[in-house]
């Protein structure tokens, strides 16, 4: 081999490292997908819920995606107490009626935003923390009646999942 | 040196064996490798009985394959059978129950052993140069090991490794802008579910694998270096020296026995000491259990997590209060190894193993304000002691000098 053929030497090991590196490394995006959910978990992305069961101060707790849907029937003084607060107080600000489609249903995601415990206050008997919503025996998170942070390590509000009133009595999630 | 042979790799073809031993040794040089490596691989002849945990560990980590088999033959890895086949295990596979107690409590002494074997090389300054690689290799082992225990855990689907499951997954969603995303490839689903515990398993298998892999590093690199001992000292002379068969084979022997007897009266008397009742019960993704506290070797690094008040940073801190072993060997500024010849170092330690105790009770406690309080105070003497105290005390310490082997051994005779 001549000194001449040294570059162009050089340039072919390159050139076929290269592309046997990035071929080698695209098998990534199949390996990795198959890490998603799967096309079976995507579809169960629904849930139609009956309200008219739900008393007045009560709450329900359904499936959606696998996680747990806390329903609300707020009372008037739990909708004042959610209404009625300086919203600077808030760790997660955010106004209740941002939270909300009707005033006495608030459904949110039963879901811990700390490391995702299901929070405790869905029976009456349970602990509903210090603000009267929730309370997460994780960590110590506390929700008040509009699922928002008050106080503890969780770092956001409860999540509010999308979904729309198909009556009034009646709602889909998802 | 042949022409086929341009660095000398093959010089010894020929073995030191005769008969079939020579031909396989000749063609296979294992036979003459263990000969150098165990059966006449000097060692220093110091050596107490803190240097018998790491091979106390090996033989803990081989019975957790063993047993690991062999409960694989009958665990089905999915959320509908999972807690069930655990049972039949329990119940209904003869011996079942034992392989069954064998495998939790061997990974309970496992990090027993793993935790005295650290201790070991704080205290007697085994980390530092030119064994930093040793240390670094242990320590990679040990955040493996984490991982496989981890990992082990979610496997009965009980409530205990179900929420456990959901709670240190999500510890990755603290990880700005792409934590859902690595969370969702995590675990397979929106929640800990069906996909999850099949790719636990899996994983668990992948773990346990690595770590054997590993301990062969930790070995190479420790028998380039030999092992450290109480002086802190290298051996002068091959007088200071034992070779490890029989001198270590019998005394390693002797402090097994010892160990594998707690192993055996903890197994055969108290086999759910270590564990949860909680753990008994399925899996319910509807309901957490009122008081979710991990494995008791992960209570400390738990107690840190908690001790501080936000998300990200309680989780920065505590992957932080591992990260910081990894760089001690050059965070430690002492040319003197051994704490027996560091005043100052030595009480530092000695707190840090405290330290160790009182997070890991802290860690057991619920998160109110008096247990929070104590914690802090633990995460920051951790903290306090890799990042502030090991170069400093380094400087400011005057060590006295470490004796020699021969000195160290003679003036321990004398003491006794």
């Amino acid at each position: 081999m001549s000194e001449n053929n040294k570059p162009r030497r050089d340039f072919i090991k390159l050139a076929s490292m290269t592309l046997g590196g990035v071929g080698a490394a695209s098998l990534v995006v199949p390996f990795i997908s198959t890490m998603q959910p799967g096309k079976d978990a995507l579809a169960l992305a629904s849930t139609e819920i009956d309200l008219s069961p739900i008393p007045e101060g009560q709450s329900l707790t359904v499936i959606w995606r696998g996680k747990p849907v806390f329903i609300k029937h707020r009372m008037t003084d739990e909708i004042q107490s959610a209404k009625e607060i300086n919203l600077d107080d808030l760790i997660d600000i955010q106004d209740d009626s941002a939270r909300v489609l009707q005033d006495k249903w608030l459904v949110v995601l039963g879901v811990c935003t700390h490391l995702g415990c299901v929070p405790l206050g869905q029976k009456t008997t349970d602990n509903k923390g210090d603000f009267g919503g929730w309370f997460c025996p994780c960590h110590g998170s506390h929700y008040d009646t509009s699922g928002r942070i008050r106080k503890g390590p969780a770092p956001k509000n409860l999540e509010v999942p999308p979904y729309v009133f198909l009556t009034d009595n009646r709602i889909k999630i998802g | 040196m042949s022409s086929n042979d341009p660095h000398g790799y093959k010089k010894t073809l020929s073995s030191p064996y005769s008969g079939v031993k020579g031909w396989i040794d000749s063609r296979l040089p294992l036979i003459r490798m263990m000969e150098a490596e165990y059966l006449k691989f000097p060692v220093p002849k110091s050596l107490n009985y803190f240097w018998s945990f790491g091979g106390i560990a090996m033989f803990c980590l081989i019975g957790l394959i063993l047993s690991g088999i062999f409960l694989g033959m009958h665990y089905k890895p999915s959320a509908e059978d999972a807690f069930n086949s655990v049972e039949r295990i329990m119940r209904d596979v003869q011996f079942g129950w034992l392989v069954r107690y064998l495998h939790m409590n061997l990974a309970s002494f496992f990090f027993i052993a793993v935790y005295i074997h650290i201790f070991r090389a704080l205290y007697f300054g085994s980390y530092k140069a030119p064994r930093e690689l040793v240390f670094i290799f242990g320590m990679l082992m040990f955040l493996l090991m984490m991982g496989t225990a981890f990992l082990g855990y979610t496997l009965p689907w009980g409530q205990m490794s179900y929420w456990g499951a959901t709670v240190i997954t999500n510890l990755f969603s603290a990880i700005p802008v792409v934590g859902d995303a690595i969370l969702l490839t995590l675990l397979g689903d929106f929640t800990v579910s069906d996909a999850t515990v099949n790719r636990f398993y899996v994983l668990h298998w992948l773990l346990a694998f690595a770590i054997v892999g590993l301990v062969v590093f930790h070995v190479i690199t420790l028998h380039m270096t030999g092992s450290n001992n109480p002086s802190g000292m290298e051996p002068q002379n091959w007088d200071e020296t034992l070779s490890f068969h029989p001198y270590m084979t019998i005394k390693d022997t002797k402090a097994m026995v010892l160990f594998f007897i707690v192993v055996a009266f903890v197994l055969f008397f108290f086999p759910n000491i270590m564990g949860h009742s909680d753990n008994y019960i399925r899996a319910n993704s509807m309901v957490t259990p009122a008081h979710i506290v991990p494995e008791w070797y992960f209570l400390p690094f738990y107690a840190i997590l908690r001790a501080i008040p936000d998300k990200l940073g309680g989780v920065l801190a505590m992957f932080g209060s591992i990260a910081v072993l990894f760089i001690l060997p050059w965070l430690d500024t002492s040319k003197v190894r051994s704490c027996l010849y560091r005043p100052i170092w030595r009480i530092c330690v000695l707190l840090f193993a405290l330290d160790f105790f009182i997070l890991m009770y802290m860690g057991a406690k619920p998160a109110s304000d008096i247990y929070v309080l104590i914690s802090r105070i633990g995460t920051a003497y951790w903290f306090l002691f890799f990042l502030v105290l090991a170069p400093l005390v380094g400087y400011l310490e005057t060590p006295r000098q470490p004796l020699t082997i021969s000195n160290f051994l003679r003036d321990k005779k004398a003491l006794t």
